[in-house]
């Protein structure tokens, strides 16, 4: 039995950025799948606060919210390569930076243009692209965010690469394009070569029935 | 301390009443770092602002060396980092530190939105938001208990970075009962919060920087006439 235990779903992208960060360190853990609609009461007693995935059990203290456990398994496990971190407290405060600002911008105003149809469709990938437009800036003569290996950014932004295709199939529309972000798909590629990140993705036909089903029963909820 | 003519590489963009921006200069005075304190003229965006924040455009900006970082948080972190040989603000401890970031975080994501929407709110709206934010306050409460460990802080003996992120919020909760009438920090619900405010506003490194009661309610009038004006309010 680890001393590191995670509680995730199948297809949770927060909790994944915790799979993904363990699994690239090499830290052993026991994974613990939750079922949303019957929380356990281990995971109600975990976070109670918010009641939700990623929840970090370490030595049975609990940690909650994927930034702060993405932090605390840096500064844990020290001597377990690579850092997520780099070095220096500027490039630290600009890592960090990014990262919410692809939890703030980027990620509600891809799912906006995921989840609407027409004008508001149109309106969200405006909006979208026009904040992608900085992280393609950002991604000059770099191949990860986080330099010359997977880190902290690049764990926060992964989702991109595992869920806009998905998120294209299902809604018919392309979300991010190769002329106006062509640094940005050559990320998400090197993001799905790299080392324990493609092994670790829920399977592709899955999140399509999931987020389909999803999509439809959003839409359906719309007033007309 | 602030020091308008100071040639010193550390620059703070910010107004006096942002919560954010009193974060960044509690963290400096912690420090005890000069720094320059530019102070940007309500209803409009200075060049600087524009130029350093491009992404955002918003207060807190901190400039150090001619380096630009922002969001409030993420500077206090910095600050932290590179001025190591001050008092600490962040804890020692991994998972202490991890608890003072998930409150952090908390404040900024569910106590101090809905605090900030009851001035302006009426009828259920406001109890709505009312509860949510002593809900919020019992939270803390209990937060602190195990945090402080008996001391006048979440950080213990001394300010730390919850205190910080918590604590900037003061004035406003102050301005907010004030303005919507409502009592929010009760020394019967919430008594550690209530003798932790008064020690964290006496605090050397925070003293001066929590606005009065008095200024923000006006302060807030202002705001409210220019957003009825159809001009958009700065953030």
């Amino acid at each position: 039995m680890a001393e590191v235990k995670l509680f995730r779903t199948w297809s949770s992208t927060f909790a994944l950025r915790i799979v993904w960060a363990l699994e690239v360190k090499g830290i052993e853990y026991d994974m613990i799948y939750e079922d949303l609609s019957n929380k356990s009461s281990m995971l109600l007693q975990y976070n109670p606060v918010y009641k939700k995935v990623p929840v970090l059990l370490h030595k049975g203290k609990p940690i909650s919210e994927s930034f702060v456990i993405l932090e605390y398994i840096e500064e844990t496990w020290t001597s377990k390569t690579p850092s997520l971190l780099p070095g220096d407290p500027y490039q630290r405060a600009m890592a960090r930076f990014w990262a919410k600002f692809g939890d703030d911008k980027i990620l509600p105003l891809i799912w906006e243009a995921f989840i609407k149809q027409g004008k508001d469709q149109e309106e969200a990938l405006i909006a979208a692209h026009e904040n992608l437009k900085y992280l393609e800036v950002e991604l000059r003569g770099k191949k990860f965010l986080g330099g010359e290996t997977v880190g902290f950014a690049d764990l926060t932004f992964g989702w991109l690469a595992n869920l806009v295709s998905v998120f294209e199939e299902v809604a018919g529309v392309t979300l991010i394009d190769h002329e106006k972000f062509p640094l940005l798909l050559t990320w998400m590629k090197n993001f799905m070569d790299a080392p324990k990140i493609r092994e670790t993705w829920p399977p592709r036909d899955k999140l399509i029935n999931k987020y389909r089903a999803l999509r439809e029963t959003l839409i359906a909820k719309e007033p007309k | 301390m602030a020091n308008t003519s100071s040639t010193t590489d550390v620059k703070v963009l910010g107004a006096w009443p942002s919560p954010f921006v009193i974060r960044v200069r509690i963290a400096l005075n912690i420090k005890s770092v000069k720094y320059e304190f530019l102070e940007e003229t309500f209803g409009s965006k200075s060049q600087l602002l524009l130029q350093s924040n491009p992404v955002h455009k918003k207060i807190p900006v901190f400039i150090h060396g001619g380096k630009p970082i922002a969001e409030s948080l993420i500077i206090v972190q910095y600050i932290d980092e590179v001025w190591s040989s001050g008092p600490s603000i962040l804890p020692s401890d991994p998972y202490d530190r991890a608890i003072a970031r998930f409150w952090a975080a908390y404040v900024d994501d569910k106590f101090f939105p809905p605090l900030r929407l009851i001035k302006s709110a009426q009828g259920e709206e406001k109890a709505a938001l009312v509860k949510q934010v002593t809900e919020g306050l019992d939270l803390l409460e209990e937060a602190f208990q195990k945090s402080s460990k008996g001391k006048a802080f979440f950080g213990g003996d001394r300010i730390g970075y919850l205190d910080i992120a918590f604590g900037s919020t003061l004035g406003w909760l102050r301005a907010t009962e004030n303005m919507g009438e409502v009592k929010l920090l009760d020394g019967a619900k919430t008594p550690g919060l209530v003798l932790w405010a008064e020690s964290f506003c006496a605090d050397g490194a925070v003293k001066g920087l929590i606005p009065e009661t008095e200024k923000l309610v006006e302060f807030a009038k202002l705001l409210a006439a220019r957003m009825k004006g159809g001009a958009p309010p700065k953030q």
